[in-house]
Formats: structure tokens, C-alpha cells, sequence
């Protein structure tokens, strides 16, 4: 069992988790993902981890609530337990001496790009964060961002904190002032679409961290597939991470809403 | 080993067989017919997903059954079972009413004989190799019927025995995955005193047992029953961790386990790269099973979805097709249809398969091909192109080879599609291990005789060596592996 030993609320719908899971806070890196289930009758749902401590025997997990399984996974309180927790899963982000690096984080994608952006700054490249949201309260994790980038922007949707307007806005403003070497996108599928979009005009590779729908997450069920460069892959087992300029993105935001009807009816019965 | 000649020999010469032997003569127990299993009417069965549909001989039908069996003194069928189950022993112990004495002579060798009495192919085995097939054109002993009433009988009865464990000698093993090939494995290995655990990457112990095969082919009860058998003998299970990600195979020998047996399975769905396969409500088996049978996804207390189709097509045409198309049958489809690309004769499904299918109004698209989809304005398949098919000359599985009919293409309306056309090895465990020999199609490469893989200490069976096989054959694997394991470590030991 995996209990919660810290909860902190970053706004009414996100929360941060730091949960027993000695194995894999040893074993995990950068760009991984676990696999939980809630309780019994739960369902089995992906999340990347936010960092870890290997000493303490912790990782940590960025909830927001969404569906049925966030929302039981949200009202969990410190010292209760998460019934199954397996992993890491996935490939690690192939961290490497780049450059300069810009890493483009909205909502709750910005919890596992901050490993990934430690990761690249003690690789020894100048990391520049962009950390969006639609407002204020939903920017999260502002300050660990900051202490592992050179810069740090903050934009907002409707201009309640930092610069108003969306991630790529913030990031061509960067690209045409200075020369970029790599840019990550992490968040939700619309704004990776988009930050790929024009790091491909400016000729700047790019990584994406998909979030596809999964059920067992080691390659058995097929659920994650996207098309990338025009092959389809599995999320879980070549991804989650993939060249964001020949993901196809129209296909994964589809995707993604394969299972909204049994969902919404689900969140229903739920509440 | 339990099960040379030379101690078959000895158990068919004790004074009871060769009574029984006696009893009836041989003219009249050729003359009986071959028993009949009782099934649950089609159209109540089809309301149900975890409702068996063999119900399962009576002890009076076991017997009489038994009684056909002529007690060779050369038991071919033996040779036709992959783990070597002392069959003519366990049939004469039915047809003497001594029901738990058959029970325990099945777990001599076998871990699983309830689940091998349910999901085994025994007309490609044991009954295709027993005396009224080969010699007299008859049907053979219901061997499988027999062995599933034993292994029934004993656990309905409550007193299941614990085959005997050696004392234990304190050398930690691991087995990779908790499927069949695993089971039996760590069920041998326990026997001869090794301290084992087995190590699943799901939640659940029972890999394809669980997540696979539905319960009304094989109720999960059943399985716990035999997972709990494999831990009162000892048996350490481990769930939530995979080998190589959770930890590695270094980590584990740091813990001092001494070898590995790498059963990881063949979980990695196949597809067949046509236009629009990856629209919505277009699923693998793998993953429409998964949802129904490991998380229940079809009773509403649970909160994993699945797509209730109206119009399903599978396709393919084996056991895991089957599976599939009769689940979406249960799940409330008005049209359930196989899509087979050749024709029923070429079908690897189980005969048995097919017709429970049939009898449930499974529709048959035989020799057509599916070749693109088409989708609504969100993305929700709606329509399948086929393309019909001819039969050539026989391909290298010794099958005719289907060959498109030009100009023949039709579409049909439907509104979930499951892919049943096959697995690959799951690439986990070689993508982790870099030393370890693989082959070109992923699966780990064996000493045939041994399992041994080209790392000593790791040795390999079931799916992830065959590819895509069936339980029993795993398990053949999983007693091997044991078998040349424990001789590898007692030699390495003496040294």
C-alpha cells in the first residue's frame, strides 16, 4: 500500500501528493509515468511523476480533478492509501547538454516538466520556463520552477498574474530574441498542438508528453496509440515523449475523447 | 521425475488398476458413447458475462465416462499432454469413485487442473493422442470433461490437498509475470524447496487467466482457488511490479535472487495498419477484454468505461476472437460478427468455440478482410470497408493462404470493432536487459530443451519465447524451466 504522507492544495480543483513508493522513487526518472488505482473499484489511470525524493522513499504526483478517478484520487487526505501504484513506466527524457533549452508548461503539465527542467539545468543548459495557465490560481509550482531555470515566464489567460495570453505567445517572444536549441511541451493536448505548431516554423526540435488514455500502461491493451510521422506507437512503452513536429495532434485530441460519454455518465453517478 | 515410463508402469500394475481392469470387459467399454458436457441454454447464457457456459459432468456421467477409458498399457495420451498429467491414473481413480485421490494425482504435475480442465485444446492433445483416436476412429475419452470434474469435485468437497513441499533450501528464485507459465513453474520449484516469488506487473495475480480469458470460459473464483493452492504451498506473489522498471534484474540479485524464469507473456497487441484504425470505438482484444475481464468495466460500480456496441465486429478467427465477440454479445449487441479473412476450416479457434458462438447467434463474415474505416464527425468509427477473399495454395502453417478478390469490396455499418489478429512478445523485459538474446520477431530466445536463455541465470517460457501460443503450452514451459533451473543451480552450487 501506498500511503500519502503530504497533501497540499495548489487551487480547489489541484493538488499535490507525496506518496510512499520506495521502489520507484529510487528507480524513477525524468519523463516517467506511474500507473494507479484509487480503490478496488477503481479505475486504472496514468500520472507522469513530479519528482521524488529516494532518500525519504517518496514521489510526487499532481492530481487535477477532472473525471471520477481524479476526483477520488483528490479527496484522498494524508494517511490514507492508494490501492495499486506500479512503476515507472515509459521511456525517460533523453536528457542531454542541448543548450539552450525552453520548456513550455500549461496547468498541470508544468508538475512533470519541472523534473525534466532540473534535469536539463544540472545537465549544464540555460533553461528558460514558460509556466501558463487560464489564471492565476491554476499556475502551479511557480517557485521550484524558478530555482532549476535562468528564466522563468508566467502567462495567463486572462492576464489575472504574469503576462497575459497563452504559452506560445511567451515562447515566440523567447525564440526571437534569442537562439533556442530545444523546446519541450508538456500540458494539455490543444497547447502542445500549438507550441509545436511554431517551434516547427522555427526549425526547433521539440519533445512532447503525450497524456494519451491507458488502461495497463506496460503495452498489453493498444489504448494510447498515436501517430507519429504517420506509424502508430504506443504512448505507454515508446512514448510518452515523442518529436512533437510529427505527432499528429488532431488525432490524439480525438482520441482523448474516446471515452467521454461513458465518462460523463460515469462523473454522474459519481456525484 | 513423476512421470517416466518406468513409474507409469509401476502405478498401472498395483493390485486396484488391474482389478478394475477386470471388472468390465473391454468389447463393453468400447461400446459406450462418448459422455455429453451439460451447457447452459444459449439464449440464458447470453444475459450473463460471468456464468459458465459447461456446467460439468455429475459424478455418475464422470464415471461412466471413466469407464471408457481402457487403461492402455501403453498410455499414448500421456505423451499428447504437455505437462505429463498421469492420465490413465486419474481416469481409473474416477471410475473407481475415489474423486480426490484423481484430484491429487492431477496436481502431481499440474498447478492449474481446474483452469487445463476449462481452457485446454485437449482434442489437439491428450484426446488426439488417446487409443479410441488413433486406433479406433472413435471419440476419444473425455479426458478434459474428467479432469475439470476432479479438480471441481475436490474443491467443492473442501478438503483440497496441498501437494508436498520438499524442506526448504533456501535459494531465492523469481518468476517474471503471473500467468500459466509462471504458475506452473513456481509450482514445481516450490515442491523441490526454492523459495519463490513471483513478481506481476498488474494488480492482479493470473496474467492472461485474468485479464484474458472471460469468466464464462473461466470463472476468476476458479483461478483464486489455484493461487491460493500455490500459496499455502509457499508461494510468495508480488503484485504492482515490474521486473527491470520497479527494480532491475541487478537490484534483485542484490536481494539475493539466484535465477530467473521469465514468463512476461505476448502482451502486445497486433494491428493491421488500414486507414482509420485508430478512430474511436476500434479497440484490440486485448485492451476490450482487459476492461471487462480485470476491470469489470461492464458492471456500473465500477469506474473503468467500455463501449457497449450495438453493431460489433471482430476480427479474426481465434480463441481470442471468439472471446471477444461473445463478451460484446453479452454486453448487450444486436449484431455480434466475426470477420475472418479465411474460412471456417482454416478457423484456429477452438471447435468448441465456434460452435458455443454459433449457438449464441454469433454472426460469421468468413473469408473477408477489413481494409479501411470510416468515422462520424467526432472521430467514432461508423463504417468498415471489406474486402472478400478467395483461398490459394497452403502457406507455411499448412492453411490455404487467402488471396483478395479485386473489385469485391463492401461496407459495413458498425459501431465498436475489436482487433483480434494476434500478439507480439511484450518488449519490456528485452528492451531492459541488453545481453539478453532476442530473435526478430521480439520473443527471447531458448536452449529448446532447457529454456535456458543466453544469460545463464535466466531462463524463459510461455508467450514470450512461443509468441502466441496456448495455457497448456505455457505451462509445458514453466515445468521444463523448473526442471533445468534447479539442476543449472544444484550444479552451480556444488561447484
Amino acid at each position: 500500500m501506498n500511503q500519502i504522507v503530504e497533501k497540499v492544495l495548489f487551487s480547489e480543483k489541484v493538488a499535490k501528493f507525496v506518496v510512499d513508493a520506495p521502489r520507484i522513487a529510487k528507480s524513477r526518472k525524468p519523463g516517467h509515468f506511474v500507473i494507479l488505482r484509487v480503490d478496488e473499484k477503481g479505475e486504472r489511470i496514468p500520472l507522469t511523476i513530479a519528482g521524488a525524493d529516494p532518500v525519504k522513499g517518496t514521489i510526487v504526483l499532481v492530481v487535477q480533478k477532472m473525471g471520477v478517478s481524479s476526483a477520488k484520487l483528490f479527496e484522498l487526505e494524508v494517511g490514507d492509501s492508494i490501492l495499486d501504484l506500479v512503476g515507472p513506466l515509459g521511456k525517460a527524457t533523453h536528457i542531454h547538454q542541448a543548450g539552450t533549452v525552453l520548456a513550455c508548461g500549461g496547468g498541470v503539465g508544468v508538475a512533470p516538466m519541472l523534473p525534466i527542467v532540473e534535469g536539463f539545468k544540472k545537465a549544464g543548459n540555460r533553461v528558460i520556463s514558460i509556466i501558463a495557465a487560464r489564471n492565476k490560481d491554476l499556475i502551479i509550482l511557480e517557485d521550484e520552477i524558478r530555482q532549476w531555470s535562468d528564466e522563468t515566464i508566467v502567462m495567463t489567460d486572462d492576464g489575472s498574474y504574469g503576462t497575459k495570453g497563452l504559452v506560445t505567445a511567451g515562447a515566440e517572444m523567447i525564440i526571437q530574441r534569442e537562439k533556442v536549441n530545444e523546446c519541450i511541451a508538456i500540458g494539455p493536448a490543444v497547447m502542445m498542438k500549438f507550441t509545436s505548431l511554431l517551434t516547427k516554423k522555427y526549425e526547433i526540435p521539440t519533445q512532447a508528453s503525450l497524456n494519451a488514455i491507458m488502461v495497463d500502461g506496460t503495452g498489453m491493451c493498444g489504448a494510447c496509440r498515436v501517430s507519429v510521422g504517420g506509424n502508430t506507437y504506443f504512448t505507454c512503452i515508446d512514448g510518452p515523449e515523442f518529436d512533437a513536429h510529427q505527432i499528429d495532434f488532431d488525432e490524439l485530441i480525438m482520441r482523448l475523447g474516446g471515452y467521454s460519454n461513458e465518462e460523463k455518465l460515469a462523473y454522474e453517478r459519481y456525484v | 521425475m513423476s512421470t517416466n515410463k518406468e513409474y507409469i508402469q509401476i502405478e498401472r500394475e498395483k493390485e486396484w488398476r488391474v482389478e478394475l481392469r477386470k471388472t468390465i470387459a473391454n468389447k463393453e467399454r468400447t461400446a459406450k458413447e462418448r459422455v455429453r458436457m451439460p451447457e447452459m441454454d444459449p439464449q440464458e447464457r447470453i444475459k450473463y458475462q460471468d456464468r459458465e457456459v459447461n456446467i460439468g459432468l455429475s459424478a455418475d456421467q464422470a464415471q461412466g465416462e471413466a469407464t471408457r477409458c481402457l487403461d492402455c498399457a501403453n498410455p499414448t495420451c500421456i505423451e499428447g499432454c504437455p505437462v505429463s498429467i498421469n492420465i490413465p491414473k486419474f481416469v481409473k481413480y474416477i471410475e473407481a469413485g475415489k474423486f480426490l485421490d484423481a484430484a491429487k494425482t492431477l496436481k502431481e504435475t499440474s498447478a492449474l487442473p481446474a483452469v487445463c480442465g476449462r481452457v485446454c485444446p485437449q482434442e489437439k492433445q491428450c484426446e488426439a493422442s488417446c487409443f479410441y483416436t488413433q486406433k479406433m476412429k472413435k471419440d476419444p475419452v473425455a479426458i478434459g470433461h474428467l479432469e475439470r470434474f476432479a479438480a471441481d469435485y475436490e474443491r467443492e468437497s473442501g478438503f483440497m490437498s496441498v501437494p508436498e513441499v520438499a524442506p526448504a533450501n533456501g535459494i531465492k528464485i523469481a518468476a517474471i509475470g503471473s500467468g500459466p507459465a509462471s504458475l506452473s513453474f513456481a509450482g514445481d520449484m516450490i515442491k523441490l524447496g526454492y523459495d519463490v516469488t513471483v513478481f506481476e506487473a498488474l494488480h492482479e495475480i493470473g496474467g492472461v487467466l485474468k485479464y484474458g480469458i472471460p469468466e464464462f470460459r473461466l470463472p476468476n473464483k476458479i483461478v483464486d482457488v489455484e493461487l491460493d493452492n500455490l500459496q499455502k504451498m509457499g508461494v510468495k506473489f508480488v503484485r504492482n511490479f515490474i521486473v527491470g522498471k520497479t527494480a532491475s534484474f541487478d537490484d534483485l540479485k542484490e536481494e539475493g535472487f539466484e535465477a530467473f524464469f521469465v514468463a512476461s507473456g505476448a502482451g502486445l497487441p497486433r494491428f493491421m495498419n488500414i486507414p482509420g484504425e485508430n478512430y474511436n470505438g476500434i479497440l484490440s482484444s486485448n485492451e476490450y477484454l482487459t476492461r471487462v475481464n480485470l476491470m469489470n468495466a461492464a458492471k456500473d460500480e465500477f469506474d473503468t468505461p467500455v463501449i457497449k456496441g450495438k453493431t460489433v465486429a471482430v476480427i479474426g478467427g481465434g480463441n481470442t476472437a471468439m472471446d471477444s465477440v461473445r463478451t460484446a454479445k453479452r454486453l448487450g449487441a444486436e449484431r455480434a460478427i466475426i470477420v475472418y479473412r479465411r474460412s471456417r476450416a482454416e478457423m484456429p479457434a477452438r471447435v468448441e468455440e465456434v460452435h458455443h458462438a454459433e449457438e449464441e447467434g454469433i454472426e460469421f463474415i468468413n473469408l473477408a478482410n477489413p481494409i479501411e474505416y470510416f468515422a462520424d464527425e467526432k472521430g467514432k468509427v461508423n463504417r468498415m470497408r471489406v474486402q472478400r477473399m478467395g483461398l490459394g495454395e497452403p502457406d507455411a502453417s499448412g492453411r490455404r493462404r487467402p488471396i483478395v478478390l479485386e473489385g469485391s469490396e463492401y461496407d459495413i455499418p458498425v459501431d465498436l470493432v475489436v482487433v483480434a489478429v494476434g500478439v507480439s512478445p511484450n518488449p519490456l523485459i528485452p528492451s531492459e536487459v541488453k545481453e539478453l538474446k532476442v530473435s526478430k520477431w521480439g520473443t527471447i530466445e531458448v536452449t529448446e530443451e532447457t529454456m535456458q536463455s543466453s544469460i545463464p541465470e535466466m531462463f524463459a517460457g510461455g508467450d514470450i519465447v512461443r509468441g502466441g501460443a496456448t495455457v497448456i503450452l505455457a505451462m509445458g514451459d514453466g515445468r521444463k524451466a523448473a526442471a533445468n533451473m534447479d539442476e543449472y543451480l544444484q550444479k552451480k552450487l556444488k561447484k
